[in-house]
């Protein structure tokens, strides 16, 4: 019942109901007997006629219409009276007319005038008219415009036709979303075929902007053009063509690979991290968007390191065959590298078709990546196994670094910025000075502003870095925040990417953030830790940038989710204490990082939400993306309840941690812990004390 | 603000079935499924469906199958997937899914599958993203989604997303909240929300909520309760629930209630019905709101009974 008083009725108005409701009763039962013995004569349409000018709901009596029609134009047609057919389908379209009239939204009478339409014996020609008074009647009916989208298409009514129509319902009235709507749909399928007058788009998008300026400037709290201008600034900047974004290693770099003779198997550790032991090396490629087809004739590799071609899988959350992050491991296992010899690796990318976007477009012009790897030896005390010691996330266990020396070109924020026309920020340039001249103290203004600005700072060139606007959206953000504190969680967000986006950019403005490890400054080479604590971050972002990250502290901040660092394929310790982490779900990307050792998830909201927000971002049993291992859930959660811990079950059985800290979450009882213990069995040390 | 008058909702819900004279249930006979479906389900979130007879209430949906499989709004009605959909929820609710022939079920939704993978809700192939929702969701229930061309059917929803980064009920169709619910569920469902522009489409959704603290379901409409599950269990399923004022909107879901004789209504002072009531206790429930199960934002039942389906063997 929408938009209906609550109140109690008059006795003569109940009296007055009551009686329909009887009419309206026996109409119906009478109806559902003359369905059911298939009875078509014209009483019986008449009966159903009058149902549905009561009730245009009820779509058991559209669909005995549609039975009736068949059996009336089978009946005819041993006539061969096509007028007669002609009549019978007027007939149900007046029919529908009266039942719109008297219920707009009835998806039963809108069907039914579909299908009538779609058996070919009526006029089309009036569906227009009919349409333009019910639109004028009720402008943003969905139901309607849906029609009017079928109507144009079956009388092949020209797209600029219905663009003009737009622009009339717009002239009449700017609020109306529905409208701007179809403008975006109509202008995207003519952008796509370039239709005469609309490629290049340039001159149109100019056009377009003027057009919704009039709405958002007018009025600036109707939504109405807000998402309109955000499609056009989308239609601006936007780069289809899929592009090579970051790697690892990085072009140019130089990888110091620590052959460690005092372990049996002579393991090859990469940066001295005593945590990863396997001879293999990660080769990391992210791109813009999600792409498919990435294979060895795709991707050629030319090294002498090389022993067959790379197996380079997807790296998602969900068993896609897209993704934005491939890789693929260089497995070094059989080839004897001689110590201080450099070997060179080469990686093209996109030389052959077949690397493809969702979208359908193919990889941009081919990139190269080259990077050398050169072996030296460690000295290093023996250690009993791995992660002897507990890794401890003191602050006096971390030290200051001062710059980066050569051994740390790992370190890269070197990001590839595709070029762009000079027309596209000319545009987007344009676009600031309106919005900063005109709109620069609301809500809108200042998001369109901040949004406007991070897009012209992603177009620039990288060396007019000094020209970024960071500080500007960062103030934008906060002062959203309070402008509209219904959506500050919102702003908030946009301002940890922002901010993360500055802190990642360059090696300079990295350095303040990078520590070396104590525990690994004995040795001669240095263990670094990206420090990105205390930021107050509500959200992770610039992962392309991050790549080369081992060790990783996200503590003391306000993160909920973790979406996106599965492409930090090198990481083997991460701290996430003191966020909001709400359930296991959220640490999904975790279970494609093969080097996890270390995971600190101390003092979260794990157990405390009865709603989970990342059920089906995580790959999982309940979204077909994943089989669940029963066998081995039953035998380890023995006489727990089954249903209780299987999220915890689904992310930690694929993880090799060694050490974990889950203090401070509701979850962590003890019937958890020892839940946990079985789960895990490389775990060493649980929540800072060691396992016997 | 006021509590949530739980118990006078469980009485509210109840007496429906001993009003059936009314206009209001007479209009909405051929839909008594969904009403089924609302009102059980509100009532087992409020931890109250034992109160019921379930053998009647199983006995009475059984006798709404057709020998097509497919299940009418009531007794005397056409077979439809919207009300197919209802059944085999208020069975699972009930853990009485053994009654019905799977097989017969899964081949009458499998039959509406059409070549470009979209759905038709009946024979008479009226196409809408809702049914691809439905499809999805009754299938996963009775663990027979391999029946279906998933691929396809991901891809014809694909096709109908907007440039808000919402979804409408065929290619070109507006961005709605409802319809929104049925394609992000039916995406979360098979396991491809990598495909939904989630930033995009959350920041359209988290600006349904206006002053009032109520959710609209389109830009420059009215609040509805019935929003506050279609946009809550959108923004939840991508994340990005906290993008709106949590407070604010149970406040207006509270406001929504007759606190006299029980029921939610669309807005504060208008006249309650089941639909809302459902809505208003689901919006609740996907609020953490004290003293309501959890509910499941893509199969929209009691994460218990959703649990039952997936986690025991």
């Amino acid at each position: 019942m929408h938009g209906r008083p609550r109140k109690s009725l008059k006795q003569e108005d109940e009296a007055a109901l009551s009686a329909k409701a009887e009419k309206l009763r026996s109409l119906q039962s009478q109806f559902l007997v003359n369905h059911h013995n298939h009875i078509y004569s014209k009483e019986a349409l008449d009966l159903s006629a009058k149902l549905l000018e009561i009730n245009p709901e009820c779509y058991t009596a559209w669909n005995y219409r549609k039975l009736a029609v068949q059996y009336n134009l089978s009946n005819s047609e041993s006539n061969s009276d096509s007028d007669s057919a002609a009549s019978i389908f007027d007939q149900e379209l007046k029919l529908v007319e009266n039942a719109l009239r008297k219920n707009f939204k009835s998806y039963g009478a809108w069907h039914h005038r579909k299908w009538v339409l779609s058996k070919g014996h009526s006029s089309i020609d009036n569906e227009l008219r009919l349409l333009n008074g019910f639109q004028k009647a009720d402008p943003r009916n969905f139901h309607a415009w849906n029609y009017r989208r079928f109507v144009t298409a079956v009388m092949k009514r020209s797209d600029e036709d219905e663009l003009k129509y737009t622009e009339d319902v717009i002239g009449d009235n700017f609020s109306n979303y529905s409208a701007w709507h179809n403008r975006s749909v109509l202008l995207s399928d003519l952008f796509k075929r370039k239709a005469e007058g609309f490629f290049p788009k340039e001159k149109v998008l100019r056009e377009e902007y003027e057009h919704v300026h009039n709405a958002i400037f007018t009025d600036p709290d109707d939504q109405s053009g807000w998402f309109y201008h955000l499609w056009l600034i989308d239609q601006t900047v936007k780069n289809d063509t899929p592009l090579l974004v970051s790697s690892w290693p990085s072009h140019g770099s130089n990888i110091t690979l620590n052959e460690n003779n005092y372990l049996h198997d002579c393991g090859l550790s990469l940066l001295n991290s005593t945590l990863s032991d396997t001879r293999t090396l990660p080769v990391i490629l992210y791109f813009n968007q999600a792409v498919e087809g990435i294979n060895s004739s795709t991707v050629a590799v030319k090294s002498e390191v090389l022993q067959e071609d790379l197996v380079w899988k997807p790296l998602s959350t969900n068993n896609s065959s897209t993704a934005q992050i491939w890789v693929a491991y260089l497995n070094l296992n059989n080839t004897e590298l001689q110590l201080s010899k450099t070997y060179s690796i080469e990686i093209t990318i996109g030389h052959s078709m077949g690397i493809v976007s969702s979208n359908g477009y193919h990889y941009g012009d081919p990139s190269q990546i080259t990077f050398k790897l050169c072996v030296q030896t460690a000295f290093k005390e023996p250690v009993e196994g791995q992660c002897a010691k507990l890794t401890s996330w003191k602050d006096n266990d971390f030290q200051k670094i001062d710059n980066f020396e050569e051994s740390h070109s790992t370190v890269s924020a070197d990001h590839r910025i595709p070029t762009t026309s000079n027309w596209c920020m000319e545009e987007i340039d344009e676009e600031i000075t309106n919005f900063r001249d005109l709109l620069s103290d609301c809500k809108i203004g200042k998001l369109t502003l901040a949004r406007l600005l991070t897009a012209l700072d992603l177009l620039s060139p990288q060396h007019d870095k000094r020209k970024y606007h960071t500080e500007e959206v960062l103030k934008l953000y906060t002062d959203l925040m309070k402008l509209d504190p219904t959506h500050s969680l919102y702003y908030k967000d946009e301002h940890s990417l922002v901010l993360l986006q500055q802190i990642t950019s360059s090696g300079e403005s990295l350095l303040p953030h990078c520590h070396y490890y104590k525990n690994a400054t004995e040795t001669n080479t240095s263990y670094i830790c990206l420090r990105l604590q205390n930021l107050s971050l509500s959200r992770m972002g610039s992962i392309q940038n991050l790549l080369w990250v081992q060790m990783l502290d996200l503590s003391h901040n306000e993160l909920r989710s973790i979406e996106g660092l599965e492409a930090m394929q090198l990481l083997s310790c991460i701290n996430l204490s003191h966020n909001k982490f709400g359930s296991f779900t959220a640490l999904g990307p975790l279970r494609l990082l093969k080097s996890l050792k270390v995971l600190n998830i101390s003092y979260n909201e794990l157990g405390s939400h009865s709603i989970d927000t990342r059920r089906y971002l995580c790959s999982s049993p309940l979204a077909h993306t994943e089989v669940f291992a029963w066998d081995r859930f039953e035998i380890l959660c023995g006489s727990f309840s089954a249903t209780k811990f299987w999220e915890a079950f689904l992310i930690f059985e694929s993880l090799n941690l060694m050490d974990l800290n889950i203090t401070g979450n509701a979850v962590a009882d003890e019937n958890f812990t020892s839940f946990i213990v079985k789960v895990l069995p490389t775990l060493k040390w649980l929540n800072g004390e060691e396992l016997s | 603000m006021g509590e949530l008058a739980a118990e006078k909702h469980v009485r509210y819900i109840l007496s429906i079935e001993k009003k059936k004279d009314s206009f209001e249930s007479v209009v909405m006979e051929h839909l008594r499924m969904n009403g089924a479906y609302w009102g059980l389900t509100a009532l087992d979130l409020l931890g109250k469906l034992d109160t019921l007879d379930v053998d009647e209430v199983v006995s009475w949906i059984m006798s709404c199958q057709h020998e097509s499989g497919g299940f009418g709004g009531n007794v005397g009605h056409d077979p439809h997937i919207l009300y197919t959909l209802s059944a085999v929820q208020v069975l699972a609710l009930f853990n009485k899914l053994d009654v019905i022939d799977v097989d017969k079920v899964t081949n009458y939704i499998v039959s509406l599958q059409n070549e470009d993978g979209s759905f038709s809700g009946d024979i008479w192939g009226e196409v809408d993203t809702r049914f691809s929702y439905i499809a999805i969701c009754c299938l996963s229930i009775l663990h027979r989604l391999d029946r279906i061309n998933v691929e396809k059917a991901v891809k014809y929803i694909i096709s109908c997303k907007n440039m808000d980064g919402g979804f409408g009920c065929t290619p070109g169709g507006e961005s709605h909240a409802g319809q929104i619910f049925c394609c992000v569920g039916a995406l979360a469902l098979t396991g491809s929300l990598d495909l939904v522009d989630k930033d995009l489409l959350g920041w359209w959704l988290c600006e349904r909520q206006v002053k009032s603290g109520g959710l609209n379901g389109r830009p420059e409409k009215l609040p509805d309760v019935c929003y506050s599950w279609w946009v809550l269990s959108s923004l939840i399923m991508i994340d990005r629930v906290h993008w709106i004022s949590k407070e604010k909107l149970i406040k207006f879901i509270l406001d929504c209630q007759d606190t006299e004789n029980g029921g939610i209504s669309d807005r504060p002072d208008d006249a309650v019905d089941v639909f809302h009531t459902y809505f208003g206790v689901a919006g609740l429930s996907l609020l953490e709101y004290p003293g309501l199960k959890p509910i499941d934002p893509a199969y929209a039942l009691p994460v218990d009974v959703v649990n039952r389906i997936f986690f025991s063997k």
